[in-house]
């Protein structure tokens, strides 16, 4: 009856939405009086789970597994759900979750609702609240099946600590051939950079910047602050900078902690895309950018000016406190 | 190659969102519904096969009679034909299941759904559709190449590509990328008088039951005034005692 959690690793480390969505679950298994089973795959080191809440761990390691298989894990995830007998699975909103949420749901014949943003307002009747129309409202909604997924928002609960002593146990899933029907033909993933979705601090910039070749102080400041980068849709559409940086409504959603808008103007779907991340900035020429409505700090002036102080400030800044 | 591309009706991305009846309904009224835009770029890879490799392609939405100018729209843009079945959509899984009806009972090879609608921002159909067909399922799809029964597909990942290799049927939850925005088509005029004559299928539901059920939707609260300053230092000294995000 535990409240089951499905911690992500990457190449054997647990990801940091993974200790985020324990700390959620465990907020879950307070409400209905139980505990909480995290069911991680391939992880090396899992000491982490117990310190946000996992009373249990199911470890599983195959080889077979050693690659993302939505059809696969959501397999495994939906055998240890039984074996538990949990009626409420909880996975994060990365693109791996949603990608195998919906299969886990149909194995499962369970409600699923993502973006989820804190713990139900009941459980019985079973009440979660959610983004919806693209952070422009939130829509509460009842589960009614027996078993419940949750997928829960980036950001949206904290990574709040409960040290729990947590029991690992070997986890052996029976994985049949149509699990493995998809061949992975080759990776193409950049080490090096922080990703839009991991990132805690996202510097984005728009047309104001007037060129791709102007993206230079860009990269500068969005290392000086170990942050991702990205860009709005013009500057995508015309091809100054990849698809996969464009965030938006019909780009990708961000909930950092802090945005950095550096020349763009605010367009209601570029403000949709990105309004769950905590604190936003914009720095702009133009006072009257719409930007400057949903922003929490400001300044108005010359981008070509402002940002490459700003990133000198900030090193003398992060060599003061660090 | 027989391909079913799934569409959404949604509110324009400008939109503004609200609610009606004690915030329980999205108010309508004076909100302009279109093709989601995830399920644009679908529809435009699917003309794509249809144009090179002679596929066929079908459009369809669940819905009542007032998503019908929706799909009125993907005819114009070259689908051959359209089926509505005609129930509102509740909940994803619903959805799913009364789509995954259709595809199986079409024999189709190809089902094609954007990644997520704009209103609901569910992204569960295409997925829950592919596991009730029994197809394999691409999600975040962003390039698609197809030989016989065999296909090739790009997939997004956080912070790169994967490029996997599969066979059909297959399930496609599609974004950004599959097409660029610049091969979006706009409907011309032979296009829309054309697609009055097309075929425009009314479906009844099967039985199905809504998983989840929305009581009730509320805005954000407004936010506050923005704090404007003149210097680098006061925003770097904002962003680390007041908001202490660095």
């Amino acid at each position: 009856m535990s409240v089951l959690v499905y911690t992500e690793s990457e190449e054997g480390k647990i990801k940091k939405i993974a200790l985020e969505v324990v700390a959620y679950a465990k907020g879950i298994a307070d409400q209905m009086g139980t505990t909480v089973t995290a069911v991680s795959i391939n992880a090396n080191d899992i000491s982490e789970l117990g310190k946000y809440g996992a009373s249990k761990i199911l470890q599983v390691s195959n080889d077979k597994l050693s690659n993302f298989n939505a059809e696969a894990y959501a397999d495994v995830i939906a055998q240890a759900a039984k074996s538990e007998d949990a009626k409420v699975i909880i996975v994060s909103s990365s693109a791996n979750s949603k990608f195998l949420a919906p299969a886990l749901a149909v194995n499962l014949e369970a409600g699923y609702v993502p973006n989820v943003t804190a713990l139900p307002e009941s459980t019985s009747p079973f009440k979660v609240k959610s983004n919806v129309f693209t952070n422009k409202a939130f829509a509460s909604t009842e589960i009614k099946t027996d078993v419940k997924i949750i997928g829960l928002g980036k950001n949206s609960y904290g990574l709040k600590e409960n040290e729990t002593s947590a029991a690992n146990e070997a986890f052996a899933p029976n994985l049949d051939a149509h699990d493995f029907d998809m061949e992975i033909v080759s990776v193409d993933k950049a080490t090096d950079k922080v990703t839009i979705a991991d990132a805690e601090i996202v510097v984005s910039a728009g047309r104001g910047l007037k060129g791709p070749e102007n993206w230079g102080m860009i990269e500068d400041l969005a290392k000086t602050l170990g942050a991702a980068t990205a860009c709005s849709k013009p500057v995508s559409d015309m091809g100054w900078r990849p698809h996969s940086e464009h965030v938006g409504q019909t780009g990708k959603p961000v909930a950092s902690n802090l945005y950095i808008a550096i020349g763009i103007s605010g367009a209601i779907q570029h403000l949709a895309g990105i309004n769950a991340s905590k604190v936003k900035v914009v720095i702009n020429n133009d006072p009257e950018a719409p930007f400057f409505k949903a922003a929490d700090y400001g300044i108005v002036g010359d981008a070509f000016e402002i940002v490459p102080k700003l990133t000198e400030k900030l090193k003398e800044f992060k060599a003061q406190n660090s | 190659m027989k391909i079913l591309v799934c569409i959404s009706h949604v509110p324009d991305t400008t939109s503004k969102i609200n609610f009606t009846d004690g915030d329980t309904k999205f108010e309508t009224n004076g909100v302009q519904f279109v093709i989601n835009p995830n399920d644009e770029f679908g529809l435009t890879r699917a003309m794509w096969f249809k144009e090179k490799q002679g596929a066929t392609v079908h459009v369809i939405n669940v819905g009542g009679p007032e998503t019908e100018p929706t799909l009125r729209k993907a005819l114009a843009i070259g689908a051959d034909e359209a089926i509505r079945i005609n129930t509102p959509a509740t909940d994803g899984f619903s959805v799913a299941k009364q789509l995954a009806n259709v595809a199986k009972e079409g024999g189709y090879d190809l089902v094609i759904g954007g990644r997520e609608s704009i209103d609901y921002n569910g992204g569960m159909v295409p997925g829950m559709m592919a596991k009730l067909i029994g197809a394999n399922f691409v999600n975040t799809c962003i390039g698609l190449e197809i030989e016989g029964d065999k296909a090739t597909a790009i997939r997004e990942i956080d912070g790169g590509k994967e490029t996997l290799k599969t066979s059909l049927p297959l399930v496609i939850g599609c974004q950004k990328g599959l097409v660029q925005e610049s091969d979006l088509r706009i409907p011309n005029m032979r296009g829309i008088m054309q697609a009055r004559s097309k075929p425009l299928n009314v479906k009844e539901p099967i039985a199905s039951n809504a998983e989840t059920n929305t009581v009730s939707f509320e805005k954000p609260a407004p936010k506050g005034a923005i704090k404007l300053v003149d210097t680098v230092d006061e925003l770097i000294s904002l962003l680390h005692n007041e908001a202490k995000v660095i």
